[in-house]
């Protein structure tokens, strides 16, 4: 029987009741939000069960919703699925006050240098991360850039004008 | 797969400059002297980082063969090298070593600036993209493109092959090349 | 060097305490800017430290400011060896976004187009790794193919190496006569040229010497650091998204995928040989298949969607819908759909996916560049550990890394 979105719908929600929201599915992916302190053991729950068996962590990253007052930052995990070749997406949402999030690298090799990367952009502490310092910007920089109310050019250049080329 | 073998029997020779000939001897201008045999053959540094070390490959290749103009020999160390070809983006976290690699060449060295990212900071206007290395390092020839094509690249460096042959040789040692240096904080 | 860190010596070491050696960002021209922080016991690699971030140009945040057409030359910039694969791939990303679909003869017009840049790619990567064991030629010969890819590119977009290839729905023109005659020499000529760089490298006693048994990677660690691409199969796991999710009408196309066994620097030159073959017969049939299309269906390079793809000038200057499709799309006031999506395509390195999500402005919310050359570059430590400096240094090339790639 293949693995449908259903199918792994039911299994999590066995598992974890209604503490997973906000099911979805855009484009065909299931998505879904767990809470902030439930992701480790989501992510576990689908790497050692024998169905759903999703043992490949294809992307890790955040986005900044300042909108959303109490929960500004989501963190995206995807989810693949080899054998059966289904994917899944679920997010957390951290307060941005205080956006700690446990940390998936123990589970996951691949997640250390994605959480490197999600915390030099939007500032998300990874709890539990054996490196957490930043990795693409310049480690002097004090704050973090892709947050939507920072600019993307450097306000300190001098030879472009901001008139003249149309922001 | 074998073709007749083929002598090149086309072979450009540079000209020599003006001077006075005599019986088994020339007299010209050191000058003109030192800057024919430095001009055919600088010997690059390819400080290559993007997409314009790839186009540096290719004119490196034998299609467009940068080693006929002189630059046979890549060294990648700035301690022998004469041009610092800098070819692709240059990020904020990258400028501190391209000065310091700069600063490691000796004299005389010219520094040629390959592509729009080096050149300005090309489309990639952002908060960690330094807009320009002249913002850094004194550069002698610019060469617009993104990625500019070999021929360009090869045009760039003729152009510093026409500097180079020009340069005075008391360039180096004047208060105004002093200036220049003092601007970008080089001693 | 942290003091605090304590590595041990292995027993019989000579030396008294390890040597800081530091790979840095200013490597010989090919590779890119990384750096690495080796201690070395001797000749013998102890711990490595890689840092990146030299070429961190801000992709994501410019694709915040663009409209969707505008960041196809933000992710050619990516993998600038093998650009079209990035462009088609953002296409195909924005085709499900707004629910086009593209007709069978554009899908094959790009399947040739990216196996074209998978070919193209795959001949740096080899060439290179004989390079970086000394070995140059090999890099002169297959460079001229490239040289002729490039001509290729040039009929059909204009540009040589960031091409900006394709529209959403197809392409920007028709290949032309030139195109497909320029095309049919590569066919012939390249498989000549290919069997010769063979014949020099892989039965060569001292390249094979050199890549035996350098750099493993088993297929357990590979999937759980995330490999994907021609490193994954090398370790022996047979993943490829053109087989998975195929995309583009692959699965009208018969192609094997190579698969190594030990994940070592031989199994990855193989596998890269080996689909540089099966590339070149995936090219052979969709040209066939392309020559099949005949008389008006054979002018057809793109979906009809004038609400996306640029209407023709001669019906801008006379007909008024086209060129209120013309005003709003250059003046990128189109509005797309709002949702989230996935989507991902087998670029040469990997798995290259592309996370957009949209509010139904004029620019993407939030727009994430899956690259596969970051995810695995942080295998690279433990993959040369206990190996010696030259190992190292053709491990780092074998595995292809892209410093656009690894930083975007």
């Amino acid at each position: 029987m293949a693995l449908t979105n259903e199918i792994i719908k039911t299994r999590l929600v066995e598992k974890f009741g209604d503490q997973l929201t906000d099911w979805v599915e855009p484009y065909g992916m299931l998505t879904f939000t767990a809470p902030k302190d439930q992701n480790l053991k989501v992510l576990q729950f689908l790497y050692d069960d024998t169905e759903l068996r999703f043992q490949f962590l294809t992307d890790l990253q955040a986005v900044h919703y300042p909108t959303r007052k109490g929960e500004e930052l989501a963190v995206v995990y995807h989810l693949h699925n080899l054998v059966d070749n289904v994917r899944i997406r679920f997010k957390v949402f951290a307060d941005i006050t205080k956006p700690d999030v446990f940390s998936a690298t123990a589970l996951y090799q691949t997640a250390n240098w994605m959480e490197r990367e999600t915390y030099d952009f939007f500032g998300v502490n990874f709890l539990g991360h054996p490196n957490l310092i930043r990795i693409l910007n310049v480690d002097e920089m004090d704050y973090f850039p892709m947050r939507k109310e920072f600019p993307l050019e450097d306000q300190t250049r001098v030879d472009k004008d901001d008139e003249m080329f149309g922001r | 797969m074998s073709r007749p073998v083929q002598f090149n029997n086309k072979v450009k020779m540079v000209e020599a400059p003006e001077g006075f000939m005599g019986d088994g001897f020339m007299a010209t201008s050191l000058e003109k002297v030192v800057g024919l045999a430095r001009k055919n053959s600088i010997w690059p540094l390819p400080f290559a980082t993007s997409c314009c070390g790839i186009e540096f490959m290719a004119t490196a290749a034998s299609h467009y063969d940068i080693a006929r103009f002189g630059a046979e020999r890549m060294s990648f160390s700035p301690r022998q090298c004469d041009l610092l070809m800098v070819m692709g983006t240059i990020s904020k976290k990258m400028g501190p070593i391209l000065k310091q690699v700069y600063l490691q060449m000796a004299e005389p060295r010219w520094v040629l600036s390959v592509g729009a990212c080096a050149c300005s900071g090309g489309i990639f206007d952002t908060y960690s993209v330094l807009q320009g290395i002249d913002q850094i390092i004194p550069v002698d020839v610019y060469v617009p493109g993104c990625p500019p094509r070999p021929e360009a690249i090869l045009d760039g460096f003729m152009k510093i092959q026409e500097l180079v042959g020009n340069e005075s040789l008391r360039r180096r040692t004047g208060e105004k090349y002093k200036d220049m240096l003092a601007g970008y904080g080089i001693q | 060097m942290q003091s605090t860190e304590h590595i041990l010596l292995p027993e019989g070491s000579l030396e008294k305490q390890t040597t800081t050696l530091n790979l840095g960002p200013t490597h010989p021209a090919t590779h890119g800017v990384f750096q690495n922080i080796l201690e070395m016991d001797g000749e013998r690699i102890m711990k490595a430290t890689s840092t990146v971030g030299y070429i961190h140009r801000a992709f994501e945040k410019l694709a915040e400011r663009r409209p969707l057409y505008q960041i196809t030359p933000l992710t050619d910039r990516m993998n600038y060896c093998s650009s079209p694969i990035n462009n088609m791939g953002w296409h195909l990303t924005c085709e499900k976004l707004l629910g086009v679909q593209t007709p069978k003869r554009v899908d094959y017009l790009r399947i040739i187009i990216m196996e074209l840049a998978r070919i193209s790619d795959h001949l740096i990567c080899n060439s290179i790794v004989g390079v970086d064991s000394g070995a140059f030629s090999g890099f002169l010969y297959l460079m001229q193919y490239r040289e002729l890819i490039y001509e290729i590119y040039e009929e059909v977009c204009g540009s040589r190496l960031t091409t900006n290839i394709g529209r959403i729905g197809g392409f920007e023109r028709n290949f032309t006569n030139t195109a497909f005659e320029k095309l049919e020499k590569f066919l012939k000529e390249y498989p000549v040229q290919l069997k010769e760089f063979e014949n020099l490298f892989l039965r060569n006693r001292i390249f094979m010497g050199r890549v035996i048994g350098c750099g493993p990677i088993s297929a357990e660690r590979a999937l759980n650091y995330g490999f994907t691409g021609p490193n994954l199969r090398a370790a022996g796991v047979d993943y490829d998204v053109r087989v998975h999710t195929p995309y583009s009408s692959y699965q009208d196309f018969d192609f094997t995928v190579p698969v190594g066994k030990t994940g070592d620097c031989y199994d990855r030159f193989l596998v890269r040989n080996e689909e540089m073959w099966q590339s070149l017969s995936i090219i052979n049939q969709a040209y066939k298949k392309v020559q099949e299309f005949k008389g008006a269906e054979a002018d057809v390079f793109h979906a009809d969607v004038p609400a996306y793809y640029l209407p023709e000038k001669k019906d801008v200057y006379t007909k008024m819908e086209a060129l209120i499709y013309h005003f709003k799309i250059v003046m990128g006031e189109t509005e797309i759909p709002a949702g989230e999506l996935y989507s991902s395509v087998e670029g040469a390195n990997g798995e290259l996916g592309f996370y957009l999500i949209s509010d139904g402005g004029r620019t993407p919310y939030r727009l994430h560049f899956r690259r596969p050359c970051f995810i695995y570059y942080q295998a690279y430590p433990e993959i040369t550990k206990g190996s010696m400096l030259s190992d190292a240094i053709i491990t780092m090339s074998s595995l292809n890394l892209i410093a656009g790639e690894l930083d975007a």
